[in-house]
């Protein structure tokens, strides 16, 4: 069973199959065809609802934008999902619904409810509704209308001064409803919600063809487009150990189920130079639910999060219920979308040394768009400078093989060399060609890949080396 | 006797026309009340269609099992081609479109059966269950391998204008050159679907999300073996259509209505995005050539250009197409003596389609690709280049077609928008910028649009319209036209309440339907409220004189010519005498005037001869110009758009609001095609950029930072509705300038001196290859 605020209805689903989204049980069970489908792949987002929950200290409530084409049911339990259709006031709109018809924001209306659907949750959650901001909470709704500029407006026009709506009047009503709701655990058929790390031991014991998900951005796909059943799937976003986030002896730790949204700031707090590659990172719905657990466990050659982890030499925390195993990040990967994982294990959590002063980190990501964009290759430096000699060089490479991949030459043979001379970043470029043998491929040639090796270094090099770091060499920028 | 409700009140109001009224469906947009088919509420015993596709890309099926598809749970029905009652080839002009797939394979992804089952994902799953053999052939990819096959959907057409060759011969300089064009995939926000629900005897509904209903009344009606008057359809909304729901939505309608007739229930056929994106037809790929000569000053003498367009397996609609690539091949500019070739290549991909300009700006494009290569040579700027090379008024005044250019805005409205853009300075700052910095260059282009408005095959430029008075004022509108969010609606609305002198919200434009105006033209070549506003209009003049000569006739003032009557502020008026509408209406009603009138109109002046290739096959043209500021990065070819003016000619604007929404739209659309949008074939000739993960259209970030747009004050010359423009397609060409642009900073790698190659769209993998080309040119 499932219990969750449908608005401001109590809902109970106790029927549906595991695999059923909630996109689907709202425009089939519900009748609520107002959120729409434009792809059924996270990639649209037509299909955006608002997801509501207590925050930490069960006293306020947090809104967060989700694609609800790619997520599950369990997803629900124990909190508020709004829709388009919630959201007018008797019969009066809401202001972000307004001012999309004030400023002739929309023209077709396909994507509309889903924009107003970010824009709503983006109205709740009290940002500076700046440019950038309004870009980042905009970034997972496409439209081939207007050309945004009209949508653009609209949001600065409703969230610069927010009043107050009918959700937050009614507040404390719906705090009350779903703290009531809290200790319930949800289940259906094929689909398991385990509290504690026994708990999961046991159902993989059970059922040794689980599959498991935290956001389910990714394994929905598998329902949505290749049409398959998926008969037994375990959320874990419930399990506390999974759930962690703190700073232990100079060590981060991040709890694998944690969605991006959440361990964003964490990071960035610690590694800036981070900042553009989270931005990119696909899209503020998917955001709010795909995990750093999800993308390293998935083992894809083209996920963004890998290499970074790789270039910081981080450890992921491998458990069976029993036992904890660390395994360094960079012998984790054994193969196209293969790891070390045995078949009763999971990740528990991602240990990531914090950095020196003598570091310096760069991540860049190339892709045919820029935001939203799966990386054509994603590289990432981590340097470590003796009075610019170089100490240490550790990287992180994606889309240049069938798993995300160190350069281990490179690191290796500029050991020892000044980080200001030319002729440094010469052998480096001419060691890194060799590195790797990229693949042709949908998002690019093997050839241009080859060259991005190269030139990507080369940037590093200009932007890291004190001498010449006034060339400009970015055509974005990211705060 | 009939009791009539109240008359409604009559709020005093602006005009209607000229404002920017909200769209029609707005509100409903934005609560999610819109209601598109996906959206209908069906009976509980409808079922759901899937189809099965081809796995290869070209060859003949040598064995197609579909037992296994029957005996999945949830199966109620599985089609073949050999179980269509009436036409099998669904095509839109001329042969070559099979329903699904009969005995051979054209293209990867091909429709060769189809399912109905219980769920849409029952149905959908047991199409993985078909066993399907096919002798493969090797596939034609190219336009050069069809060449090299001498495989063309339809024959070669030309269009020539004095002697190109010699011409060009006798010029101080000749210039060659080629462009690959890439084609484009619509990303209609909502896929294809349709409804077909059976009725009486053999009568069947159809609801579609589709730019044409007529066609598909017409489809259905011969794959299923029956007359036209059995069918309607019914059209309220698309989720979008750009061209892709011209001929495209007909096949899944075909393909359910077929299911409907043999099952007796309701059925939905709704692509998932990924079988959208591999089994309707594209903008069409063309790789063109030039070849032209020009005097010491750049100024053309003479042109030779070769079109080939990337078809895909069949004719659909690309005869027109590729027609009208050749006709917009001069954009905005005299080609002097010319020759221009127009090849319909056939490749083994699917069949190329209406897709917003289509073919324009595969042809425009051509011609700015000869103005930046003239600049690089006679080492100007490109923007002296275009000046010197407009229509004018005394000798270079005629197109390479034959048509007289009357009323050339372009040079004044370059000369504006060069002034308000600050071209020339921001230029000149560009040059120094690009001097200090050696990875990130910028580049600045101001480019023009010259865009024919009709469609060139004459007998479509006609319109229909039904318009109903009721007895309480108010009015409701029916014509041939689509609503897919380009707020044709909207305008209809308005002229309608501009006729009648009553404010807009006593008008309700209703859903498209072929049993109220019949055999309509598709919503297509930006003609909509061209066409369909004159046929409202028209339809409301009728009974508007009826009206008009009733009140005379009541207050005995027959000596009174009818059009002294005014209608406006809700109120009729004749002197100082005057009457609420609605009351004129009741009265009108009661002493037995009709107060309903279909309307007509046909587009006048327009005529081509295909054998001469000489005529005026445009009614008129559309103008405007952008100016498009970039920044690249020669490390990675990544590119961001910077900044970008455009003034755009609407003539008298109906609606400045929706005109203004067309424009950036259309603009940010353009530039997809022109930047990042990426269709990409395999060997074997699949797509495989078939999914959002893997096509990438603009998204917020890709909105320019700074975006002027301003529209052209200019009413149009021709007797158009309003004197307006049509506003569908020309902005998409505007964002040429930025492909320009990306030309213009490559080619500060070099002087400006260098004309760069650089393929469309320009992904930053081009940018950096087209880099790189330079650099190695320049050792040569």
């Amino acid at each position: 069973m499932i219990q969750f605020l449908l608005n401001e209805q109590i809902e109970t689903i106790d029927s549906l199959a595991g695999d059923t989204t909630v996109l689907d049980y709202l425009r089939d069970n519900k009748g609520l065809c107002g959120t729409k489908e434009g792809c059924a792949s996270g990639d649209c987002g037509a299909c955006t609802v608002s997801l509501v929950e207590l925050n930490n200290s069960n006293d306020g409530l947090s809104y967060r934008a989700i694609n609800s084409c790619v997520t599950f049911l369990s997803t629900l339990n124990g909190k508020q999902l709004i829709t388009v259709e919630h959201l007018s006031d008797k019969g009066k709109l809401h202001p972000v619904q307004q001012a999309m018809v004030e400023q002739h924001a929309s023209q077709c209306g396909f994507c509309t409810p889903g924009f107003v659907m970010s824009l709503f949750s983006f109205y709740h959650q009290n940002k500076e509704s700046n440019h950038q901001n309004i870009e980042l909470a905009l970034s997972g709704n496409l439209c081939r209308c207007t050309g945004y500029r009209p949508i653009i407006d609209a949001a600065k026009q409703s969230c610069q001064d927010p009043i107050d709506d009918k959700f937050i009047s009614n507040q404390t009503k719906t705090i009350e409803k779903l703290q009531s709701l809290q200790d319930h655990q949800a289940s259906l058929t094929g689909l398991y919600e385990p509290q504690s790390r026994q708990q999961l031991a046991q159902l993989l014991k059970q059922y040794p063809d689980a599959r498991l998900f935290a956001g389910s951005t990714d394994i929905a796909l598998e329902a949505t487009q290749l049409n398959k059943n998926l008969a037994c799937l375990i959320d874990l976003k419930a399990i506390p150990e999974l759930n962690v986030l703190c700073v232990e002896n100079d060590t981060l730790r991040i709890g694998a189920s944690l969605p991006f949204e959440k361990i964003e700031q964490t990071l960035l707090t610690h590694f800036p130079d981070l900042s553009e590659l989270l931005w990119r990172f696909a899209s503020v719905p998917i955001r709010n639910q795909a995990s750093l657990g999800g993308n390293v466990a998935n083992a894809s050659p083209i996920g963004d999060m890998p290499p970074v982890l790789l270039a910081l030499q981080a450890i992921i925390v491998c458990d069976n219920g029993d036992n904890f195993r660390d395994v360094p990040v960079r012998e984790f990967f054994t193969g196209y979308r293969t790891t070390v994982l045995k078949p009763d294990e999971w990740i528990k959590e991602i240990k990531i040394a914090l950095p020196s002063q003598h570091q310096t980190l760069r991540a860049y990501k190339v892709s045919k768009r820029i935001e939203d964009d799966i990386s054509a290759v994603c590289a990432v430096f981590n340097l470590t400078l003796n009075s610019h000699i170089i100490a240490a060089l550790h990287t992180g490479f994606g889309g240049v093989a069938a798993t995300p991949a160190m350069a281990n030459a490179l690191e290796e043979k500029l050991i020892g060399l000044d980080w200001r001379k030319a002729s440094t970043m010469e052998t480096g470029k001419s060691i890194i060609q060799s590195c790797f043998s990229p693949i042709d491929d949908v998002r690019a040639s093997a050839e241009y890949r080859q060259m991005l090796l190269t030139n990507l270094w080369h940037r590093f090099w200009l932007e890291t080396n004190a001498s010449d770091n006034k060339i400009e060499t970015r055509v974005t920028h990211y705060a | 006797m009939r009791k009539l409700v109240n008359p409604l009140d009559s709020n005093s109001e602006a005009k209607p026309v000229g404002v920017s009224k909200a769209h029609e469906s707005a509100c409903l947009h934005v609560t999610g009340e819109a209601q598109y088919v996906d959206d209908q509420n069906l009976p509980a015993n409808s079922l759901y269609a899937a189809v099965g596709l081809s796995h290869c890309a070209k060859g003949s099926i040598s064995k197609l099992d579909i037992d296994a598809v029957r005996g999945c749970s949830g199966v109620v029905d599985v089609i073949t081609v050999d179980d269509i009652p009436g036409h099998i080839d669904i095509a839109p002009v001329f042969d070559g479109d099979p329903i699904l797939a009969n005995k051979k394979v054209v293209f990867h992804g091909q429709p060769i059966f189809a399912v109905l089952a219980t769920s849409v994902r029952a149905a959908r799953q047991a199409v993985l269950a078909a066993k399907i053999e096919i002798d493969a052939d090797s596939p034609v990819l190219t336009t050069q391998d069809s060449h090299q096959a001498e495989e063309f959907v339809r024959p070669l057409h030309s269009m020539i204008q004095g002697n190109a060759e010699q011409v060009i011969q006798q010029s101080d300089k000749v210039i060659n050159g080629a462009i690959t064009i890439g084609g484009q995939e619509h990303v209609y926000l909502e896929g294809q679907v349709s409804i077909a629900i059976p009725q009486e005897q053999d009568r069947i509904l159809i609801k579609t999300s589709s730019q044409h209903p007529s066609e598909v009344q017409k489809l259905v009606a011969e794959v299923l073996g029956i007359k036209l008057h059995r069918v309607v359809v019914d059209m309220r909304r698309m989720g979008g259509g750009f061209g892709g729901k011209e001929t495209q939505a007909a096949q899944w309608a075909c393909i359910a209505a077929v299911f409907a007739y043999r099952n007796r229930v309701p059925v939905k056929l709704r692509l998932p995005r990924l079988q959208d994106m591999t089994v309707t037809g594209k903008r069409h790929p063309f790789y063109n050539t030039f070849t032209v000569g020009i005097d010491k000053q750049g100024k053309i003498n003479g042109s030779q250009i070769q079109i080939n367009g990337d078809c895909g397996h069949s004719a659909d609609l690309s005869d027109a197409i590729v027609d009208r690539a050749m006709f917009h091949a001069d954009n905005g500019y005299h080609l002097g003596d010319t020759e221009i070739h127009g090849h319909r290549c056939r490749t083994n991909k699917v069949s190329h389609t209406a897709f917003r300009g289509f073919g324009g700006p595969q042809g425009m494009i051509v011609a700015e690709a000869i103005i930046e290569k003239i600049a690089r040579a006679v080492a100007k700027d490109p923007l002296d280049v275009r000046k010197l090379n407009y229509y004018d008024d005394k000798d270079r005044n005629t197109t390479h077609y034959g048509m007289l250019v009357e009323n050339n805005i372009l040079p004044d409205l370059i000369e504006r928008l060069e002034e308000s853009s600050q071209y020339r300075q921001r230029k000149a700052q560009l040059i120094a910028f690009n001097k200090q910095s050696p990875i990130i260059k910028k580049g600045i282009a101001l480019t023009p649009v010259k865009f024919g408005i009709s469609f060139t095959a004459k007998h479509l430029n006609q319109a229909g319209a039904l318009v109903h008075v009721y007895t309480d004022g108010s009015i409701q509108v029916n014509h041939g036209g689509t609503e897919m969010g380009q707020g044709l609606h909207t305008k209809i609305g308005q002229i309608a309440a501009n006729e009648f002198g009553v404010s807009l919200d006593s008008i309700d434009v209703t859903s498209t339907r072929t049993d109220k105006v019949p055999n309509t033209s598709p919503t297509a070549a930006s003609s909509g409220t061209d066409i369909n506003g004159k046929a409202v209009q028209n339809a409301c003049i009728t009974i508007r004189k009826r009206l008009a000569e009733f009140y005379l006739a009541q207050l005995n003032l027959h000596h009174l010519s009818n059009s002294e009557v005014r209608f406006s502020d809700n109120q009729v008026a004749i002197g100082d005498q005057s009457i609420g509408f609605s009351e004129l209406v009741q009265q009108a009603y009661f002493e037995r005037i009709s107060l309903s009138s279909t309307g007509f109109y046909k587009t006048p002046k327009i005529h081509y001869n295909r054998e001469t290739a000489k005529g005026r096959p445009f009614f008129y043209f559309a103008y405007g110009a952008s100016c498009s500021e970039v920044s690249i990065d020669t490390l990675t070819g990544e590119c961001v758009v910077n900044r970008v003016d455009i003034l755009h000619d609407v003539g008298t604007s109906l609606n400045p609001a929706i005109d203004i929404g067309q424009i950036e739209g259309g603009f940010i659309q353009g530039m997809g095609w022109l930047t990042n949008e990426d269709l990409v074939w395999d060997d074997h000739g699949k797509l495989i950029s078939n999914n959002p993960a893997t096509y990438k259209i603009p998204s917020i970030g890709d909105t320019p930072k700074i975006f002027n747009v301003d529209l052209y004050p200019h009413a149009n010359p021709e007797d158009s509705i309003y004197h307006s423009k049509a506003v569908g397609e020309p902005p998409l060409m505007l964002a040429m300038s930025v492909w320009c642009a990306i030309k213009d900073a490559i080619s500060s790698l070099h002087n400006y001196r260098l004309d760069p190659e650089l393929v469309c769209p320009a992904t930053p993998e081009n940018i950096l290859r087209a880099c790189q080309l330079s650099a190695k040119k320049k050792e040569q």
